[in-house]
């Protein structure tokens, strides 16, 4: 029942329902269409940056025009115009806001519509309004959520962060980048580009080149984030890419969970998201990032929808240090993207977790790289791939051991799921080791829902798409509780939305 | 509340009748036994009742609650009060048990129009049923039938029954795969919920599960078709007698 139905459903596939579509009406600046050296100096400018900044930019613009954009991912799109872009916009009115009363009511109510609330009074009880309903965990225990810190991104410019001067007594900093290049140049000049050089690779160096805005995290030794850090991302202006960095330094002993979340407005033309994130994990450090990716995916035809080309790169840089990076991606039209880990600290720890949802024409390929260096590091990679419609669902993921990495351990486990007979899905795993002391374990399935579970959950009164999306949940609990509390059952609802195509 | 009459069922693919004229009149407060050899078409009975694919009704009428059951789908049946309890329960891996009676329960409860229950409510009413059948709070974080042992498996689904408050109850071969202290356990359960205004149907190969869930009505039906009818009585004639009487009479 299940396959035939989801068959014939598929084919009068809508993934138009996209809830996130809405376009907030709301003047911008501009940067002059295109790309070249005055562009890069304008950015720069109307950040007001300091010279070396500028430099440094200049210098990955011009690595960037040697280099060619790669195409070895299972993924296929028309060749993009780089000069038929704009690569700055800013909302008129955000010029310089010092509090959120200064902040263009507009922008206040796009975020309250995606569910984000801004105003702190409106979050001091968590990101739930109060007297909210509290929620089942996968366990069904009941639990509360505690308090989230929010920095919003608009377009190319940071809107608003939250909490602070609660953050500053902990004493982290939590800021955009512009406002960390003004504040804390030091910090983001020792750190910018050491874990994902400009040269890097052919977005990073465009992202380089012109990144506008983004989160800036530092957490000095010794201390626990006493929150959840969050940053949002909104796609608004019309043929703009978005060009994010996030800067995250866990220092000596420190740990801070950090979570993005992101969307865009329906388009016919796509939009291209290039984003570069580095953490860097000190001496008995942890980072946790993880991130919700809901990108406008395109419609039932493929047209439109966000290419999301991001460079993701944590650097375990001190002995047992952590870094985990979990991954809800069930946006954008096609998804390039591969968090990696350098193991370089020894005993350090890499982990990757991560759901990647395709539907409709959506084109996914997405893995990761864990970069085995230090002695007795270990790493962790569970992905779960669930491919639906006409969509293609790539695993791509490199473990690989330096000589140096003696017992070194990686254990992977790559599952897939498939809806309907008209996708794909496909693993491709890399593995190269140096040391004969290493020792790597992959374990790969791929399995269909049954007829017999969704008649078993339908005669117990379950619609077809919520049988569904309760299937597919249960298929992803491993890495659903790899999620901060306070995501997880948003992060449900948002894997029954995307799914919502695929059954009609 | 049910009244099936005359139904002929094939399977989709495969011209071979199974049910063949089949007329059976089930009203609130009843338990009717349903009991046949194998190949009879008991199971196809069921999961023609409760709304699976791959069966085809060429000719009769089921009526539930003076509704035409047949055209409706399996999630709209189990909101108006129908419910099947497995006889092979089947595994969803991930998802806890817990998570999955609230689910069931929440979307019944919306397709009536009714408000979902508050999460302490809901909890509170598991663990009450739940102590009943001797199921754990372990066994509740536990995903749906996974790794359940056969009287496990069989406990959860009397479980379901309880927590959804079905007002028919079509129990398959529930006693299969139980030793007789687990039987003992699951008939008690379903005593337990036997009501004026509920309806059960219970479908078994032996006459044991009816010395503990004591029937109405015990209906012998062999090759597609109710043959016999009569009272408790008859249970013990065919557990003394054996089917081939009327596995004879239809041949």
């Amino acid at each position: 029942m299940a396959d035939q139905d989801t068959i014939d459903l598929v084919k009068t596939i809508e993934v138009d329902k996209y809830k996130y579509g809405f376009e907030t009406d709301i003047e911008s600046d501009y940067a002059p269409k295109g790309l070249n050296e005055d562009i890069v100096r304008f950015i720069s400018d109307k950040k007001g940056e300091p010279q070396w900044m500028l430099d440094w930019r200049l210098e990955a613009y011009r690595a960037w025009l040697h280099m060619e954009d790669p195409t070895w991912a299972k993924v296929s799109f028309p060749k993009i115009d780089y000069q038929d872009l704009y690569y700055y916009a800013a909302p008129k009115s955000m010029a310089a806001p010092k509090s959120l009363d200064e902040i263009d009511p507009k922008l206040l109510e796009t975020y309250a519509k995606l569910g984000i609330p801004l105003k702190e009074q409106e979050i001091l009880a968590g990101i739930r309004k109060q007297g909210e309903k509290s929620m089942l965990d996968e366990d069904g225990n009941e639990v509360t959520t505690g308090r989230v810190a929010i920095d919003a991104v608009f377009d190319s410019v940071s809107v608003v962060t939250t909490f602070k001067d609660e953050l500053k007594k902990a004493g982290v900093i939590f800021c955009s980048i512009s406002e960390a290049l003004r504040e804390h140049p030091e910090l983001v000049r020792q750190y910018l580009g050491s874990v994902v050089p400009q040269g890097d690779n052919f977005y990073a160096g465009l992202n380089s080149a012109v990144f506008s805005d983004g989160s800036f995290v530092y957490v000095p030794p010794g201390v626990r984030c006493p929150m959840e850090l969050s940053t949002y991302f909104r796609m608004n202006a019309k043929n703009t890419g978005q060009f994010e960095r996030t800067l995250i330094i866990a220092d000596k002993g420190s740990y801070v969970s950090y979570l993005e979340g992101c969307t865009a407005p329906t388009r016919e033309e796509s939009q291209l998201h290039a984003a570069v994130v580095e953490l860097i994990a000190h001496e008995d450090a942890e980072i946790k990032y993880s991130t919700v990716q809901n990108w406008y995916p395109g419609d039932a035809e493929g047209k439109g929808g966000v290419y999301n080309f991001v460079t993701k790169r944590g650097d375990c840089r001190g002995a047992r240090s952590k870094i985990s990076w979990t991954q809800v991606e069930t946006g954008s039209a096609i998804t390039w993207k591969y968090p990696s880990v350098i193991l370089r600290g020894e005993s350090s720890r890499g982990e990757f977790y991560s759901i990647a949802i395709s539907n409709g024409r959506q084109q996914v390929d997405s893995g990761t790289k864990m970069i085995h260096l230090g002695k007795n590091s270990s790493s962790r990679i569970i992905s779960k791939g669930i491919a639906a419609g006409r969509s293609d669902n790539t695993y791509r993921g490199l473990v690989s051991a330096h000589r140096k990495a003696t017992n070194a351990r990686n254990f992977t486990q790559c599952d897939s799921l498939l809806i309907g007979d008209q996708c794909g899905a496909h693993t491709v795993p890399y593995i190269e080791s140096k040391t004969s002391t290493a020792q790597f374990e992959h374990e790969a399935t791929t399995s269909k829902i049954s007829d017999d579970q969704m008649f078993y959950c339908m005669s117990r009164g379950l619609s077809q798409e919520e049988a569904v999306a309760l299937i597919v949940n249960g298929f992803v609990r491993d890495v659903l509780q790899q999620l901060p509390m306070e995501f997880m059952a948003e992060t449900q609802k948002l894997i029954g939305i995307s799914l919502e195509g695929s059954v009609g | 509340m049910l009244k099936i009459e005359n139904l002929h069922v094939k399977l989709e693919d495969e011209p071979r009748e199974i049910l063949k004229g089949l007329s059976l009149n089930v009203k609130a407060g009843e338990v009717h036994a349903i009991m046949g050899p194998n190949g009879s078409g008991k199971s196809t009975l069921s999961y023609v009742l409760s709304g699976r694919d791959g069966y085809e009704v060429t000719e009769g009428a089921v009526a539930f609650k003076g509704e035409d059951l047949l055209a409706m789908d399996p999630n709209t049946r189990a909101a108006k009060g129908v419910f099947l309890a497995f006889q092979y329960p089947i595994e969803i891996p991930g998802v806890a048990t817990m998570q999955f009676l609230k689910v069931a329960l929440n979307s019944q409860r919306k397709a009536r129009g009714e408000k979902e229950l508050s999460i302490p409510d809901f909890m509170r009413f598991v663990k009450e049923r739940a102590a009943k059948l001797n199921i754990s709070q372990e066994m509740l974080k536990r995903p749906v039938n996974v790794g359940f042992s056969g009287g496990e498996k069989k406990r959860a689904e009397i479980l379901q029954m309880a927590v959804l408050e079905p007002s028919l109850c079509i129990l398959d071969e529930t006693d299969s795969g139980l030793d007789i202290d687990a039987l003992k356990v699951v008939a008690d359960g379903v005593n337990a919920l036997r009501s004026p205004d509920r309806a059960m149907i219970v479908i078994t190969h032996y006459q044991r599960l009816l010395d503990y869930i004591v029937p109405d009505f015990v209906h012998v039906l062999s090759a597609g078709k109710i043959v016999k009818s009569g009272g408790k009585e008859l249970a013990h004639e065919l557990e003394a007698n054996g089917y081939a009487e009327f596995v004879e009479k239809v041949a």
